[in-house]
């Protein structure tokens, strides 16, 4: 049997349109799942809310707690840190609600960030090995097992959430947390919304840690959970929420 | 002239046979005793039963493969738990739950890892209890 050109491109053409399949009947085995174990935290989209008017200049104990729990080394270099948690003034935060007249208050403040978790997350779309990726919950996680180090999120990402591990951290951590994993040279790390410990039913460790109760975390898909409740009653800010990232941290000032 | 050209070549060719097949006689030849995984840590001393979350011969043949599935799961897809072929439960974990027993790294898994040669990266990451870097 010989094949003529006209059979040819009609059965490329044919095998060509079958790509669409997944796309056009979206079968349920093709779509992601998430299995959690019964006694886990849950939530259709975690998110958090910040109430930095609550928050002292010089208190650090979210920073603290969250950096002991992850193993977060401190190089103590500015130029190499690795930051899960870290304090930034009112106009690095909130770049356009700043100006010359605002209160001595705002500018005062020292206001805590994190990974917001974006519901359309830049880093995880230029990741070129989905190393980092979104879960149905909303958390943006790691996986530092396919991480290469290529910097690519540092850069999409406008909140520099994310820090590269230019030397082995281990022996920069003081006390290493055997519940969680180190992270090696050449990996970028951030925030995980304390994931491994809400598969544990406990909440975030900064949640925790916070003495004023000045983070609330929960599920925000929820209509009667607190942090629903909280971000209808008050006004609330997003970090540079123009840029279209969709941020899940919520800030009450 | 010309046979000893071809003695060269064929000294050359001698020459680059042996160096190929190198690793193959050298093997046969220098025999390294396999090496002696040690059992003996104060978790598995203490156990009545003596079972690792597989039979021995699976857990031998295939453990990283293993790993690496239960990596991807724990945390790709938030599977946590393991449910071993005679159906005891068990975490996903290489700190959580191999290293718990296996304390003893250096050895068991370093010595069967030196003696193949194999260059695991899984410990640059996940701590050992106790370890001391060298």
């Amino acid at each position: 049997m010989t094949t003529n050109r006209r059979d040819f491109l009609k059965i490329a053409g044919v095998s060509a349109l079958t790509l669409m399949t997944p796309t056009i009947l979206r079968p349920s085995w093709a779509k992601e799942k998430m299995i959690t174990p019964v006694s886990a935290l849950t939530a259709k989209r975690w998110a958090m809310t910040i109430d930095a008017s609550k928050c002292s200049n010089d208190c650090t104990d979210c920073i603290t707690a969250c950096h002991a729990v992850h193993n977060v080394p401190n190089f103590g270099n500015p130029k190499d840190d690795v930051k899960w948690i870290w304090t930034e003034p009112f106009a690095s935060v909130f770049p356009a609600e700043d100006h010359a007249y605002s209160g001595q208050t705002l500018q005062k403040m020292k206001i805590p960030v994190f990974c917001n978790h974006c519901a359309n997350p830049p880093c995880v779309r230029v990741c070129p090995t989905k190393a980092t990726f979104k879960r149905p919950d909303g958390i943006v996680m790691m996986d530092y097992h396919r991480c290469i180090g290529c910097r690519l999120c540092m850069a999409a990402c406008p909140y520099g959430a994310r820090s590269m591990n230019y030397r082995d951290p281990r022996p920069f951590i003081a006390k290493i947390n055997l519940d969680f994993p180190t992270r090696t040279k050449g990996v970028v790390e951030k925030c995980n919304f304390c994931e491994e410990r809400l598969a544990k039913e406990q909440l975030p460790a900064c949640v925790l840690a916070c003495k004023q109760k000045a983070i609330v975390f929960g599920d925000i898909d929820d209509p009667q959970s607190d942090i629903r409740k909280l971000i209808e009653k008050r006004f609330n800010l997003r970090r540079r929420a123009h840029l279209g990232t969709v941020p899940q941290i919520y800030y009450i000032l | 002239m010309k046979k000893g050209k071809w003695g060269l070549i064929i000294l050359g060719l001698g020459i680059f046979v042996v160096g190929v097949t190198f690793p193959v006689w050298y093997g046969t030849i220098k025999s390294t005793p396999a090496p002696v995984l040690s059992l003996d840590t104060p978790v598995i001393n203490s156990m009545q039963n003596k079972k690792c979350v597989e039979d021995t011969a699976f857990m031998r043949g295939n453990h990283m493969k293993m790993l690496d599935v239960w990596r991807d799961e724990v945390v790709r897809k938030g599977q946590r738990k393991y449910t071993a072929k005679d159906g005891r439960k068990y975490e996903k974990s290489l700190t959580g739950t191999c290293i718990q027993c296996h304390s003893n790294k250096e050895q068991f898994c370093d010595r069967c890892h030196n003696y193949v040669g194999a260059k695991p990266t899984c410990f640059s990451c996940h701590v050992v209890p106790g370890e001391v870097k060298k």
